[in-house]
């Protein structure tokens, strides 16, 4: 099989964040709009509150002296134009500017505790359907595809890649929305204050982009980096701890130790430049901003003390400067949005390693979900059929253990029923994973109905893989497997593997209790059917002896039972599954002699009867096997029954009376 | 806990120097943030009225030197936070690695690998994250507090009290929204574990998933644990995301009371006053003035702010906490084997004795994995062990090598105690191929080089010879430098089995521990590596533990294990005919008269 490959830096697909967006706006158009509203608002409803600041300031500034200086009350009405039946208007009416103020305040409040709110539900929401999505799509792959890629890679897009995607969408693009806004906003209301000011503002943006472009640039590079090392690094311990006893027997931990801090050494130069660089992107652009500042300061106060100067803003056009006016409804509210407009520039500026990160997340995430699933275009399904004395059946919803294949013809729209008998037949197949190294090479097998067919080879002969074809894990050239006279690939994949039940070597439970993982072969079995399977796995009685018997949760991948307990529980899967043909693929390889004599004699009861292929390294377990193959590199040497091979004196003799080496 | 930080932090060492310069320079950084509007404000009060530029050019001077300060403070932080905080991360990671490569496997198994591997990554990398934020932020807001605070007071006198009664409300809040979310946080992660538990399990059963046609039920299983995990996240992001607009109503409303109370006192204590000096009446602001109310609320909004960020670090640091204690457990944790205060530096011999030896793997368990061995074995004698799975046959073996000591008894390598040794010198003596046995990542030439770092190529190939697999070398073109993917994942288990067993001749062993080493060796090749190791290397004792009787009907002694005790001692005719267990195995190995 090709070596699965390492996970290391891709760059992400062109248009991953489009699609990104796309499918965010497809899921939740409702909930996208208001808060795309509610942040729109919010921040006109924040400019809004801080011109309305400036002005309760304003009035203060005029109006007090003014009422010192003059006690009328008339002329405090003819100040403030807005009237109420108070005695003292300035301070209802500055009251009333209070209260206004706290209303847009409220608004403001709750407009973005609406859209905090929404995104966020909006994430985790989007966060479930992808992840469901990749899932459910993972099942439909190819099992060419986990033969590729690591575990741990697969695993990294459900955990590292996933939390990317929530900071991106919960984060990072409402935040670079609203800095953006913000930013536009204040071009805007810059340009109709003055446009010369507003070109030194967007001279100093011109430098925070280099600044963010060379800095955040190398930051995102050696961020990227870093990754690569964490990856080294985590490796690396996993792989130590793994062997954590073998470095142990061999006293090797001063030299595994070196061996590590080269790699730690290593994270640490990147993580540190990477961090350096993303630690300062952020002062210097702070920093620009002041800069910019006292330029727009240094322009201003020269325009307004320049007598008779002229003033270009896109709503007053070309205006002569009124010195006392330029000053508080010109360069006081310009200056401050030139704070704003640079602290948001450098908010924006801050999500970009996110960005870049989040990127290559959904890259990889979106990678999963378009590898193209495991091709079916079976037509012929299986079903249950209940048998008449006359030797006829018809179809039938009830388990009735026998089985038929159910053939539509499309041509003229009639079904024919093939019974299901078990005989299965591989006629001649090249084959390889990888289109280069051949595997298998003009193998034939004949396995009629309920014989037991047993394939003997070193590792790498080719035996799993035979079986593997049988199942369609792989697939190959039409006609070249026959099932009942059905070649397999017109069978529909699901209902061919229903039909097969399998015992691997590499024992997979699942989290949840005994009986579950048992059931796992059938869902809708029975109590007594379990327990009844169970017995036939000789597994009954150490069940038993577990604390909560079949209720005994199994956590993770059963590390509460040893490798046989583990290799009993899923015979007693299989046994359950109940499949009219078997595939048994060192079944029992973790289970001493004395135990496999115990089991031995379920699995005959399991076989009994039915098609089985029983791949096995010791030779005594397939002795009764009524067909033996004897592989060697991809080809079949030698076939025959016990008895015959042993009197062709070839290879499985040599085998047999350890003359020969199997490996 | 606080032991334990002061422990993890202890990592820091060379890097300290940069862990406490970097809140000096964050204080320049936050002095400039703390006065520059302070300033801008002055400056922008002075720009009314003048008359030319000159009066405001030291303003900008002012302004660009603290840039400049800002600019140099907040790049030098930037750079000696992130020496600090990687250092310190490489650093503990190292010190972790190192304590758990002193580990009995007692301690390795108290542990389980896997957490393991999460203390060293994930924990970490919680630990680091933390770090960096307080070395940066634990100086910068205190500091922004108390300057504000100071200046609140020094421009609006009394009015600066309001935001001193806002501070504790702010605290109160947002340690009550922290409070909830975190307990809800809590359950998030436990249910994003068994997520990845779930996939991980899916992913490496996939096998098993495909054949038994269980992808939608897989399907199901995964919508339901995601979707409940997915609604945990919503319930705790709902709090979260009160916790903006409650700070923010919070500051609103300070802010509001600040200016509408400063309004009323300007209102009060202003005004008109006549200057006889001049002849001329002036107006008088009083104790406040406007510009000194926008100052006031500007300082307001940073103290409020400040107390934010303060309390968001303090949930930053109390959500490492978990992490933290998880390293510390692995710091504290004392290896259960040590090497004694003045060891034996050399085994002679390879002769073993067991004295009434009991052993549990743990104290408390109340079954004895093996118990009262007594059987001595001369130096270069051939041991066969036999037993079912469980009987204790492992558990024996490692006993020599003293990967685990005796609960009862001793055990007597060429006459002393294992105890007495060096553990080095021992385990340099007693080669063990191990059952789970691991190649790690690098090149053929490098994995036989644990067994002896000097080996030359001739030693090499004479132990791969011995091992009976010098196939491998035929087959790959680079020979010693053929690659060895992790776990030594492209060699059959057969090759990797032999493989281990001439890493383990190379250390020239006295005593060589097979334990099920060639399971996945056939019988032929079996019997030529026992004949090797008899034919060339006779000096040596060698202890097989073996499924197949073939494997060990040769040898001097057999001991035959039941359930942890010593059934039989014998050479193979003899169990035959006296012992049942082993006459079962046999039987059970040569159905139908093989073998």
């Amino acid at each position: 099989m090709p070596a699965p490959r390492i996970r290391s830096y891709v760059k992400p697909k062109k248009g991953t964040i489009k699609r990104l967006i796309k499918s965010l706006w497809k899921n939740f158009k409702f909930e996208l709009i208001l808060s795309l509203v509610t942040l729109i608002l919010s921040i006109a409803v924040n400019l809004c509150g801080s011109i309305f600041a400036s002005l309760i300031t304003e009035v203060l500034t005029k109006a007090i002296p003014a009422k010192n200086a003059n006690p009328d009350v008339s002329i405090l009405k003819d100040l403030f134009e807005v009237n109420l039946f108070s005695f003292i208007p300035f301070k209802t009416n500055l009251t009333i500017l209070t209260i206004s103020l706290a209303a847009i305040y409220g608004v403001g409040v709750i407009c973005s505790w609406t859209w905090n709110r929404t995104m966020a539900i909006v994430t985790q929401k989007y966060l479930n359907l992808f992840r469901i999505k990749m899932f459910s799509h993972m099942q439909k792959l190819p099992i060419k595809y986990f033969d590729t890629h690591q575990n741990g890679a697969i695993m990294s897009l459900y955990t590292n890649d996933i939390d990317t995607i929530r900071q991106f969408v919960s984060q990072s693009l409402p935040n670079m929305f609203a800095c953006g806004l913000t930013v536009i906003g204040c071009v805007v209301v810059m340009l109709s204050l003055s446009v010369w000011m507003t070109l030194v503002v967007l001279f100093g943006t011109v430098a925070m982009f280099f600044n963010t472009k060379i800095i955040g640039g190398r930051a995102s590079k050696f961020f990227v980096k870093q990754q690569v090392s964490v990856g080294k690094v985590e490796g690396s311990i996993e792989e130590s701890i793994t062997g954590l006893k073998v470095i142990k027997v061999f006293t090797h931990e001063e030299e595994s130790l070196k061996d590590f801090e080269v790699l730690n050494n290593e994270w640490c130069e990147n993580a540190t430049i990477a961090n350096i660089h993303g630690n300062i992107m952020a002062p210097i652009n702070g920093n620009i901003g002041n800069f910019v500042y006292v330029f727009v300061a240094i322009l201003g106060c020269i325009l307004y003390i320049t007598p008779n100067a002229v003033n270009l803003s896109i709503t007053g056009g070309i205006q002569t400067i009124d010195a006392a006016a330029f000053y508080s409804k010109l360069l006081v509210p310009f200056l401050m949005l030139s704070r704003m407009f640079s602290q948001n520039i450098n908010n924006f500026s801050q999500q970009v390693t996110f960005v870049v990160m989040g990127t290559a997340g959904a890259s990889r995430c979106f990678d999963i979900i378009d590898e193209p699933v495991e091709a079916d275009n079976g037509y012929v399904t299986l079903v249950n059929i209940k048998k008449h004395p006359d030797g006829t059946f018809e179809e039938t919803n009830e388990r009735t253990r026998d089985y038929a294949w159910k053939h539509p013809h499309k041509a003229d729209g009639t079904v024919t029923y093939t019974e299901l008998k078990g005989d299965i037949v591989i006629d001649n197949i090249d084959f390889s994973y990888d289109g280069k190294k051949t595997v298998l090479k003009g193998v034939s097998v004949y396995a009629h109905p309920g014989q037991q067919i047993a394939l003997v080879g070193a590792t790498g002969a080719g035996k799993t893989t035979i079986t593997n074809l049988i199942n369609r894990f792989y697939d190959i050239a039409d006609g070249k497997i026959r099932y009942d006279g059905i070649n397999i690939n017109k069978i529909k994949k699901d209902d061919l593997r229903h039909s097969l039940g399998v015992i691997l070597q590499d024992v997979n439970l699942f989290t949840g209790t005994v009986m579950d993982n048992i059931r796992y072969g059938r869902l809708d079995a029975t109590d007594e059917e379990v327990y009844e399977a169970a017995k036939i796995a000789n597994a009954y009685d150490f069940i038993m002896r577990l604390p909560q018997g079949f209720n005994t949760m199994l956590s993770g991948n059963g590390d509460n039972l040893s490798q046989g307990q583990r290799q009993l529980i899923s015979i007693a899967r299989a046994a359950v599954a109940d499949a009219p043909v078997m595939i048994l693929d060192e079944a029992t390889s973790s289970i001493d002699t004395r135990t496999e004599r115990l089991v031995q004699k379920g699995m005959d009861q399991l076989m009994k009867g039915r098609t089985t292929f029983v791949i096995a390294h010791r030779l005594s377990t397939i002795q009764n096997a009524d067909y033996i193959l004897v592989l060697d590199k991809g080809q079949i040497i030698e076939r025959g029954n016990h008895e015959s091979l042993i009197e062709q004196k070839g290879y499985y003799y040599q085998l047999y009376t350890g003359a020969f080496e199997l490996e | 806990m606080f032991k334990t930080m002061l422990k993890v932090l202890k990592s820091v060492r060379e890097y300290k120097i940069y862990a406490i310069i970097t809140p000096l320079f964050m204080i320049g950084e936050a002095a400039v943030e703390c006065v520059l509007p302070f300033v801008m404000s002055q400056f922008v009060d002075r720009i009314e009225g003048v008359k030319s530029i000159e009066p405001l050019v030291p303003f900008f001077i002012i302004i660009i030197a603290m840039t400049i300060v800002s600019i140099v403070c907040g790049i030098l932080g930037g750079r000696f936070a992130s020496y600090a905080s990687c250092g310190f991360a490489k650093n503990l990671r190292q010190d972790l690695y190192k304590k758990v490569e002193s580990f009995s496997f007692e301690n390795i198994d108290h542990f389980h690998a896997s957490s393991l591997v999460t203390r060293m990554t994930t924990d970490v990398n919680n630990a680091q994250m933390s770090f960096a934020m307080a070395i940066r932020i634990v100086i910068r807001a205190p500091l922004m507090l108390i300057f504000s605070a100071v200046m609140a007071f020094v421009t609006g006198g009394h009015m600066a009290w309001i935001f001193v009664t806002a501070i504790p409300i702010i605290g109160l809040i947002f340690f009550f929204v922290a409070h909830f979310a975190m307990g809800i946080f809590k359950r998030v992660f436990k249910r994003y574990d068994a997520l990845n538990e779930s996939v991980q399990e899916n992913v490496a059963g996939m096998r098993v998933v495909k054949s038994f046609v269980r992808e939608e039920y897989e399907d199901n299983k995964f919508s339901t644990t995601s979707s409940s995990l997915s609604k945990e996240f919503i319930k705790a992001e709902k709090i979260v995301a009160l916790m903006t607009p409650t700070m923010n109503t919070t500051i609103h409303v300070v802010y509001l009371i600040t200016m509408y109370l400063a309004a009323l006192l300007i209102f009060q204590t202003s005004k008109y006053v006549f200057d006889a000096e001049k002849d001329k009446w002036f107006f008088d602001w009083g104790t406040l003035s406007v510009s000194k109310m926008s100052a006031l609320l500007t300082y307001g909004i940073q103290i409020l702010m400040s107390i934010m960020m303060i309390s968001m670090i303090v949930t930053m640091l109390i959500l490492s906490l978990e992490s933290i204690r998880r390293i510390g457990e692995v710091l504290d944790e004392e290896p259960t084997i040590k090497n004694p205060e003045q060891p034996l530096e050399e085994v002679e011999n390879g002769s073993v004795v067991f004295d009434n030896v009991s052993f549990k793997y743990k104290k408390e368990a109340e079954r004895y994995a093996v118990s009262n061995l007594n059987f001595s074995i001369k130096s270069g004698e051939f041991i066969g062990i036999i037993g079912s799975t469980g009987s204790g046959k492992s558990t024996l073996v490692n006993l020599i090598s003293r990967l685990y000591d005796t609960t009862e008894g001793r055990v007597l390598v060429s006459g002393h105690n294992v105890k007495e040794y060096d553990l080095k010198a021992l385990r340099d003596s007693v080669a063990v191929v191990l059952q789970k046995n691991f190649l790690f990542s690098g090149t053929i030439r490098s994995n036989m080089q644990w067994g002896n770092k000097e080996a030359t190529d001739e030693e090499i190939i004479r132990a791969i010879e011995i091992a009976q697999i010098p196939d491998v070398l035929k087959h790959y073109p680079e020979g010693l430098d053929h690659v060895v993917e992790q776990g030594g994942a492209n060699f059959s288990g057969g090759q990797k089995q032999r493989l281990c067993i001439a890493r383990a001749i190379l250390k020239q062993p006295k005593i060589l521990i097979l334990d099920d080493s060639t399971s996945a060796v056939d019988t032929k090749t079996d019997k030529l590596i026992r004949r090797a190791l008899k034919n060339d290397l006779p000096k040596m004792t060698k202890i097989v533990i073996a499924q197949r009787i073939s494997s060990i009907e040769e040898a001097d002694q057999i001991i035959v294990l039941d359930n942890g005790e010593i059934n039989a001692i014998g050479k193979h005719d003899e169990l035959l005919k006296n012992n049942e267990i082993y006459r079962e195995v046999y039987q059970s190995q040569t159905q139908k008269g093989g073998n």
